[in-house]
């Protein structure tokens, strides 16, 4: 397919149509890249910002789960074992996570949204003794988990934005270093092509031209060779002379078609 | 009278008890064991101690859990021994101690039932004291009604849900509730038979069981406030065998917040202290923590005195209280969380 000395460039016919054709999308891919290119910003700016987001919260987390798991030691040590009890006890999640979506330059991120579902089926838990500590214990645990939750919805939103950030990266990549240097490559190759065409044609036109010239020189010494050009007895002549070639003179030197 | 022929039947068991309440960590163990860095300091510090290499056969990493288990397997087999040797009326004595842990199997078991868990995964959960033979038998239950009249009325709690509790209230009542109404019938009645075998024992008992009263009556009202819980309710639940009973107990029940529990409780010298002293800052003690220290002093008390059945009551929960002790100080060194591993209760 390829004529154009390992050079990669799309398969088209050089012609001025195809030149053109070429041109737009030359245009379109660059526009296109620069559109990208911003949207990978973007994205690259929220990714950082989620990162210093995710070191914060994880940092904290640290703290809150050590705190909420020593009031679980606190509950024991007043409560007794109640873990049992309360596990049995659970028919259906109180604590619930909806999603929700955000847009950020065209990427959905999935946004967890936690809520609590129904009252507080256990506030009774630890009537007898260990009241207080369990409140605290499941107070605790709640900041545990709202942090949690908080802590989902950045690392899913990492994970989907990185994953983002490589596509979007791909295509620009792509696009200036694939597409790009290939348009311009068929748009040379398109160029260089019909300047060869031009020079061979005007060559062409040359040579027919002198072609042309040697043969009426040629025509012009052969009458002359025949006789005086001054036709006394035409009659006699005309006889001898071919019939003259209507064609011959009706030809056309300009060259009109690649004007 | 009593006291002559007290040794005949239970003067072994009377020495033994008190051989192993010598046993219980004093405080120099105490300050020993808070400063251990590790859990396997902690073990080694133990070993000292009456414990002993309870936990020599552990292999593997030791975690909180295990010493958990561990110590409970002791105090098992303990009173496993003292039940075995025990002649009546100390045996029935004995098993008083034990429904306490029966109620809390009961309602574990009751709420799995209801919620359709496989029965046997809860057996294991059990607490081994409180173990009786229907208990078994409870997974032929599959529907709370079934539960109650095919299983519940075996058990040796059967007297305190006839009471208290009906068919259906096992389905819509909280198990919380269920509880403490379980564990008034008990504390009433256990009052009374102490009450009933007299003498020392009475005098003794009667104390520790009416501290108990009180102190369930206090925190429940304590600990409702803020729940859906109603008056008429909550005073459903106070046991009717304190010093609280009855004008304290009413007081109690109108009570609206901690201030008016704590003005309630002015009125009674042995609680007044218990008030004054706690607080839910740092540094301060909780009202838990020192109703948890005046249980203590009772029961360390009680073994001032001789031939009575006090001293096994004691024991138990002594022991009780050294085992949360131990998990305590276990837990904050294995969370590294040292600010507070003082908060145990002494004991000796």
């Amino acid at each position: 397919m390829s004529g154009g000395g390992g050079k990669d460039r799309i398969a088209v016919f050089p012609s001025r149509m195809a030149q053109t054709l070429m041109k737009t999308r030359l245009k379109g891919a660059q526009k296109g890249h620069s559109l990208l290119k911003k949207k990978a910003d973007a994205l690259n700016l929220r990714f950082r910002d989620i990162l210093k987001k995710i070191v914060e919260n994880k940092v904290l987390m640290g703290e809150v789960m050590k705190e909420a798991a020593f009031s679980l030691a606190e509950a024991k040590f007043t409560a007794g074992d109640f873990s049992h009890t309360v596990i049995q006890n659970v028919s259906q999640a109180q604590y619930r996570v909806r999603m929700k979506k955000e847009n950020v330059v065209g990427v959905l991120l999935p946004v967890f949204d936690a809520y609590q579902d129904g009252p507080d089926a256990y506030d009774l838990t630890g009537l007898g003794k260990g009241g207080a500590n369990i409140a605290r214990l499941k107070k605790n645990y709640n900041k545990a988990i709202e942090l949690l939750v908080e802590l989902a919805t950045l690392q899913t939103c990492f994970i989907t934005l990185d994953e983002a950030i490589k596509v979007t990266n791909r295509r620009v990549n792509a696009i200036e270093h694939v597409i790009i240097p290939r348009i311009e490559n068929t748009l040379t190759y398109i160029v260089t092509e019909l300047d060869e065409m031009e020079r061979e044609e005007f060559f062409r036109m040359k040579k027919i031209q002198a072609n042309k010239k040697k043969l009426k020189e040629q025509e012009a010494a052969q009458r002359a060779l025949e006789g005086p050009p001054e036709g006394e007895n035409g009659g006699a002549h005309s006889e001898n002379q071919p019939p003259r070639n209507l064609l011959a003179q009706e030809e056309d030197n300009l060259p009109v078609l690649f004007n | 009278m009593g006291e002559f022929l007290f040794n005949i039947d239970h003067g072994y068991l009377e020495a033994l008890t008190r051989g192993l309440k010598g046993g219980l960590l004093a405080q120099s163990d105490y300050a020993n064991l808070v400063q251990c860095e590790t859990l396997e300091d902690l073990k080694l510090h133990i070993q000292s101690t009456d414990y002993g290499n309870f936990l020599a056969n552990e292999p593997g990493a030791i975690t909180v859990q295990v010493i958990d288990e561990k110590l409970k397997e002791k105090l098992v087999t303990e009173f496993t021994h003292l039940r075995n040797n025990a002649l009546e009326p100390l045996a029935t004595f004995l098993d008083y101690i034990t429904y306490s842990y029966m109620i809390d199997n009961i309602i574990l078991l009751i709420t799995g039932t209801l919620h359709q868990r496989p029965i046997n995964e809860l057996i294991n959960k059990c607490h081994p004291l409180g173990s009786f033979e229907q208990m078994e038998a409870i997974h032929i239950a599959s529907t709370p009604a079934e539960l109650y009249n095919a299983v519940l009325v075996d058990t040796p709690l059967a007297n305190y849900f006839v009471d208290c509790i009906n068919e259906q209230d096992l389905d819509e009542m909280n198990v919380e509730v269920i509880r403490n109404t379980l564990y008034k019938a008990y504390i009433e009645d256990f009052y009374k038979f102490c009450a009933g075998l007299g003498g020392k024992t009475a005098e003794v008992m009667c104390d520790i069981l009416a501290f108990e009263a009180d102190r369930r009556s206090i925190i429940i009202t304590i600990n409702s406030f803020d729940t859906e819980l109603s008056k008429d309710d909550r005073q459903k639940l106070y046991p009717h065998c304190g010093k609280l009973y009855p004008d304290g107990l009413n007081s109690l029940s109108r009570a609206d917040d901690y201030d008016q529990v704590k003005q309630v409780c002015e009125y009674y010298s042995d609680y007044k202290p218990l008030f004054e002293g706690s607080g839910n800052g740092p540094g301060e003690k909780t009202l838990e923590d020192k109703f948890f220290e005046h249980e203590v002093k009772l029961n360390v008390h009680s073994y001032l005195h001789q031939f009575h059945f006090g001293v096994f009551y004691a024991f138990i929960k002594l022991k009780e209280q050294e085992m949360r002790n131990i998990i305590w100080i276990a837990e904050c060194i294995s969370q590294r969380h040292r600010t507070k591993i003082d908060n145990y209760i002494p004991i000796l």
